[in-house]
């Protein structure tokens, strides 16, 4: 393992190795990186403003997931649930506690944690498969608890909700509420790795990597495997309460095990135990029906298009090309794209004596 | 070095695998300050001694004291922050971390940010409390001489190396009592050499009890102030090297085994308990 900083890049204390980004280089990349993005609501159309959104609350939700299964080496498969959870009690608080949005955001968050929590507890005590069914377990209840509790969810009518507003400025346009979920991504991914790169992240890494050593080293293992559900919930909540506000609309129908499986598949296209690699794992979950849509629209009419009748099998089109690239992603690139992006980078650096 | 205060003590510890009888009435205890050698044979229970201190094992029966407090039932976790710290006979890194993260987890008692504070970082002193730890592992890396791999992930170092890791990150707990199961298995001369000589400094320097199970002979002599003999599960002898060497018992249940071994490391000061390696 070679690390990716330049020769001749001595670090003159302790406090330059311990910043986020290994060089000022790479930290003004990504400040430029977010400069531009606040550009974006000027340039780009609305479509391709709703699909950055997406990526946004989504990826919100994709590092929480990442956190309890790439950092703490657990499983889940309820996490769609969660991030239901997230939508139903930030309108819930909104509309009948009268909540601004702006506070209910991230007590939605704390609630989802709460109730991450009383399902991560007797999680924290199983492994392998049978931790993988009590997350099933987690979200089957959740799904029947948001069927059933229509005072909660609306029921099959789903809830309607506010937009998010601040001083009576209210982010009802997609142009308005990028900038919100914006703000969200920045904060929640800065907070995400400082959290790994302190006391609390490295003992859930060290659960993952060798639990009795971690034990002999003082870390209690079902509080920290129980605080990893916590955290991943938090996450998950904040990524569904943005995004109850951005649709106004909350259907009980949205949050079930394909959607939770789309997470994990999130993940291991992004890299498992990788913070950047959950956003950009999102972004390819979020843009590959897009692309799958533009080469179809583009084919359309051709004699490919009459033999297999693309324009009416796209949504089966679409699953399958997710299917497969999460298959081709676990044999060819286990490791996820942010393993690849540093390769390229290193390549880069090293050009041209990569050979 | 070596004050007459018990800091550690096992009364009458048994332990059963089913059938398996890994101990059987093993009694001892140690003193502040000591370097203290288990011996025996494969499969004589040592490891699963150390197991019992360190609370990866309840004994079936008896007691372990630490402190003159009995913790015979304490979590793992809970001992590490009474002050015992362990490495293991099979490498046990966090593989995926590096180096600095591995002896940073050894910190994790001593710090006291959290989840929260500690995403917060700057804001909370979580920085500056990760700081000045860092600052002082530096010195424990300095100590084993491993600052050339600081930034290397465990998993991608050579055995002897990781062994090094292990202990650098045991001793970051800042243990009173320190157990090493077997520091120097799989190494070289020179290795172990450097070692032994790390564990006589972390004894005599850093003020360390130390509890170790070698099966080098030579270095086991040498080095030990006193050492306990188990066979079978049972302890055969227990005393000053030179004494244990002479025991017929261990001639007979373990030496005899290794009588070459012993004839070839003769020149060795085998009388000199507190000695340095040569
Ligand atoms: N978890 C366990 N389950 C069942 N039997 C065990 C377990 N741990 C140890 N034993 C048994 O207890 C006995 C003592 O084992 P232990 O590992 O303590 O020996 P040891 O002296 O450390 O040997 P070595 O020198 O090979 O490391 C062995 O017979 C072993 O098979
Ligand atoms: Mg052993």
């Amino acid at each position: 393992m070679t690390s990716m900083i330049p020769c001749g890049d001595f670090k003159t204390g302790y406090s330059a190795d311990t910043t986020i980004f290994p060089t000022t280089t790479s930290r003004n990349m990504v400040i430029f990186g977010i400069a531009v993005l606040c550009l974006a609501p000027l340039v780009m159309d609305k479509y391709a403003l709703s699909l950055l959104i997406q990526i946004g609350y989504l990826g919100i939700a994709a590092l929480g997931l990442n956190i309890l299964v790439g950092f703490t080496g657990q499983i889940s498969i309820g996490h769609a649930a969660f991030f239901g959870f997230g939508a139903f009690t930030s309108a819930w608080l909104v509309s009948n506690l009268h909540v601004p949005v702006f506070f209910a955001i991230p007590l939605a968050g704390v609630l989802t944690t709460a109730v991450g929590m009383i399902f991560g507890l007797p999680a924290a005590r199983l492994k392998g498969l049978y931790l993988a069914i009590a997350t099933l377990a987690a979200q089957v209840i959740l799904q029947d608890f948001f069927a059933r509790a229509s005072w909660f969810s609306g029921g099959v009518a789903g809830t309607l909700t506010e937009p998010f507003s601040i001083f009576g400025f209210v982010f009802d346009t997609d142009e308005r509420y990028f900038y919100v979920v914006l703000a969200y991504v920045v904060v929640m991914y800065i907070l995400g790795t400082n959290l790994m790169r302190s006391r609390d992240g490295r003992a859930l890494v060290a659960v993952r990597d060798h639990y009795l050593s971690a034990e002999m080293m003082g870390i209690n293992l079902t509080k920290y495997r129980t605080l990893s559900f916590g955290i991943s919930a938090f996450y998950a909540g904040i990524g569904g309460a943005l995004y109850a506000h951005y649709l106004q609309f909350v259907s009980v129908e949205g949050f079930t095990i394909l959607f939770s499986i789309q997470f994990l598949g999130m993940i291991i296209i992004g890299g498992l135990g990788s913070i950047m690699g959950s956003l950009m794992g999102t972004a390819f979950m979020v843009l590959l029906p897009e692309s799958m849509q533009w080469l179809t629209d583009s084919l359309a009419g051709g004699a490919i298009d009459r033999a297999l009748d693309l324009s009416n099998s796209l949504a089966f089109l679409r699953e399958m090309a997710i299917g497969a690239v999460i298959i081709l992603f676990l044999i060819f690139e286990p490791d996820g794209l942010a393993h690849r992006w540093k390769q390229i980078k290193a390549y880069w650096k090293l050009y041209p004596f990569s050979h | 070095m070596k004050a007459d205060t018990p800091i550690f003590e096992a009364r009458h510890v048994s332990l059963r695998f089913g059938g398996v009888r890994a101990l059987t009435d093993v009694s001892f205890s140690i003193d502040k300050g000591e370097l203290f050698s288990i011996i025996g044979p494969n499969g004589a229970g040592k490891t699963s001694m150390v197991n019992c201190i360190s609370g990866r094992y309840t004994p079936t029966e008896g007691q372990i004291f630490f402190k003159g407090q009995d913790v015979t039932g304490m979590t793992p976790n809970n001992r590490a922050e009474i002050g015992i710290g362990r490495t293991f006979q099979n490498l046990a890194l966090f593989g995926h971390m590096t180096v600095l993260d591995n002896i940073m987890v050894g910190r994790h008692h001593l710090l006291k940010n959290n989840f929260l504070t500690g995403a917060l970082y700057w804001f909370t002193g979580a920085r500056t409390e990760e700081l000045a730890h860092r600052r002082e592992i530096e010195e424990i890396i300095d100590f084993l001489d491993i600052q050339h791999v600081r930034k290397s992930i465990a998993g991608t170092l050579s055995y002897g190396l990781r062994k090094r890791v292990e202990l650098a990150r045991a001793m970051a707990l800042k243990p009173d009592l320190i157990l090493l199961d077997e520091p120097m298995a799989g190494m070289n001369l020179e290795e172990k050499e450097d070692m032994a000589r790390y564990i006589v400094d972390l004894n005599e320097e850093y003020g360390m009890t130390v509890v170790m199970i070698e099966h080098d002979m030579g270095v086991v002599m040498d080095i030990s102030h006193r050492i306990m003999v188990l066979d079978f599960g049972k302890k055969i002898a227990e005393g000053y090297p030179e004494e244990v060497l002479a025991n017929a018992h261990v001639k007979r249940a373990y030496l005899g085994e290794a009588d070459d071994v012993l004839s070839d490391e003769d020149d060795v000061t085998v009388t000199a308990p507190a000695g340095k390696v040569a």
